[in-house]
């Protein structure tokens, strides 16, 4: 360990290495903390440590392939990581997609939505010593996932969310399986709150602890629940409908503490909200309809029709050889992620492959402003601030 | 929906030609997003100008990016997402740069946030930002040599593997 001068020479510090392995940095992240006796001097995060190149690899894959490497981001919310991809896509083609698979989109984003939150809720709980909430938090984002294999086949990597609408007709039997996860969840989410609430220790660790202003939210790019807990209610949601958001009726919670406490309350509000969305989505999604757009040569015919028709087996062959091509341009879509807004940006040369797919994850972003909630803190209060901006390494990294 | 955006543009593209008329190289108009495509010079004034203007209020960087359009000059496009909260409205700001002077103005004294992200543009593409207050590389080791987003880098890196034709031949004579 290193001893070092601080910037005012008045005071010996000492620089401690945080990560990349440690259990509460939520992944592969290192922070270089420069701390004086127990306070935070200085704070460096320093990431990569996950970096896979998902954006180089897109651009060596069809336009379809590349959903499946989408999944793989955010490896809590696949569903949305789907969905942002799809709807940048859908933009360059100029797709309009059925109204029956942008609501089965809305029910599968909201549920994931919880399931990410969850994880959250039970991660951060953790690491401020409340081992029981994280078991009550992962029994409930189990029920979710059976719901998601029910419907993809697939638990966590899903790639349900296709260009032009969703891969699958949704299974036999899903109503009551949603059905009985949306009775039963208000009531969970009682018992966290129960739990964390009102418990004097989760209060103290959590309360005025990483604050930041409104306008430095907003000067360093952060979005999501971080922002909204500091009293902007931007939600993509509200502010640019997609999917048909527009239709639902919910609220947007926000709170003006703007410290880990007032995040944890936006978050769980947020649960709530959500299952309103997905009770809604539920009568809105129509036993019957189409599940994907009218567009021959982007999305893959019906089984049957390849039978029956030559042109339905000739564009089957095209698709899966060589691919459809967007003509040239660019778009720029940006959906609410559970961690804040979720960008995806396609241009497209003519070909068919993507010449350039770029993420913007908030989790990256928000990261960057881990220095100015933990800089003159105790060290104990670092780790609530990072469980409290909910990043993903996956998708810091990309 | 194409004709509110399509007034919005316009409010963003008269500020800044009442600002300067040099500042609008091209505007853009596709599948309703605005891009308005500035010359590399002007780029931080201009986009200091859609911060503070009362009319434009674009409070937050959202994202910025770059595409490497190689073989063709000027190779690497920037784009710049700008969102205006108050205001419900967004816009692109496009710069183009060369490959063989890859430098443009940073916007971290405009927005504190684009600090990251003009970090991973330098990673991943090697274009320098001017005034950037901490330009090292992020995603990446400190050692790597090359710029992999670059489209003259190959997927696969440029490691000693073999190729598929030779490890056959390999194995047939096995």
């Amino acid at each position: 360990m290193t001893t070092v001068d601080t910037v005012t020479g008045t005071a010996k510090t000492m620089v401690l290495n945080m990560g990349p392995q440690h259990p509460s940095t939520h992944g592969v992240l290192r922070i270089l903390l420069e701390l004086d006796g127990e306070t935070v001097v200085k704070a460096v995060p320093d990431i990569g440590y996950l970096h896979t190149g998902i954006e180089k690899s897109c651009e060596d894959k069809t336009y379809s392939q590349a959903i499946t490497l989408t999944d793989r981001i955010d490896y809590l919310n696949p569903l949305g990581n789907n969905l942002v991809y799809c709807l940048a896509v859908e933009k360059l083609l100029g797709l309009e997609v059925p109204k029956r698979a942008q609501y089965i989109r809305v029910l599968t984003v909201e549920l994931q939505r919880i399931s990410s939150h969850l994880v959250w809720l039970g991660t951060h709980a953790i690491d401020l010593g409340a081992m029981s909430v994280f078991l009550y938090c992962f029994r409930e984002r189990e029920e979710i996932l059976k719901i998601f294999e029910m419907f993809a086949g697939q638990r966590m990597m899903t790639s349900y969310i296709r260009i032009g609408g969703v891969a699958l007709e949704p299974p036999a039997g899903w109503r009551p399986a949603v059905r009985k996860f949306l009775n039963m969840m208000p009531s969970r989410v009682d018992e966290y709150e129960e739990l964390l609430t009102k418990n004097p220790i989760w209060v103290r660790r959590t309360k005025d602890i990483g604050y930041i202003s409104p306008e430095d939210a907003i000067a360093w790019s952060m979005t999501g629940p971080t922002l909204r807990a500091a009293g902007l209610a931007y939600d993509n949601r509200k502010v640019f409908p997609y999917s048909s958001y527009e239709e639902f009726n919910f609220d947007v919670p926000t709170r003006t503490e703007s410290d880990c406490y007032a995040r944890y309350l936006v978050r769980v509000a947020e649960i709530r909200e959500s299952l309103k969305i997905i009770h809604q989505a539920m009568e809105k999604i129509a036993d019957e309809g189409p599940i994907t757009a009218e567009a021959p040569g982007i999305i893959p015919p019906q089984r049957e029709k390849m039978k029956t028709e030559m042109e339905a087996l000739i564009y089957h062959f095209k698709i899966f050889t060589e691919g459809f091509s967007p003509q040239p341009g660019e778009a720029f879509v940006a959906v609410e992620s559970p961690r804040g807004e979720l960008g995806c940006f396609v241009a497209s040369d003519g070909s068919p492959k993507p010449l350039r797919v770029h993420f913007r994850s908030p989790s990256f972003i928000n990261l960057q402003a881990l220095p100015k909630l933990i800089e003159g803190q105790l060290i104990a209060d670092v780790i609530a601030c990072i469980g409290t901006i909910d990043i993903v390494l996956g998708e810091v990294d990309r | 929906m194409t004709e509110s955006s399509s007034q919005n543009a316009n409010v963003v593209v008269e500020c800044l030609r009442s600002w300067n008329p040099q500042a609008i190289a091209e505007v853009i108009e596709l599948r309703d997003e605005t891009t308005i495509v500035l010359p590399r010079e002007l780029l931080r004034a201009a986009a200091e100008h859609c911060r503070a203007n009362a009319k434009l209020q674009f409070n937050l960087l959202t994202d910025a990016t770059c595409v490497d359009r190689y073989p063709v000059e000027p190779r690497f496009e920037l784009n710049y997402h700008l969102v205006s909260i108050p205001r419900r409205d967004k816009v692109r700001l496009q710069v183009c740069v060369s490959g063989q002077d890859p430098v443009v103005d940073s916007l971290v004294s405009v927005w504190p946030g684009a600090n990251w992200l003009e970090r991973e543009i330098f990673d991943l593409f090697g274009v320098r930002f001017n005034g950037h207050p901490d330009l090292r590389r992020i995603l990446l080791p400190e050692d790597w040599e090359g710029y992999p987003l670059r489209k003259d880098f190959p997927v696969e890196g440029f490691r000693d593997v073999p190729s598929t034709s030779d490890l056959f031949k390999k194995s047939s004579m096995l």
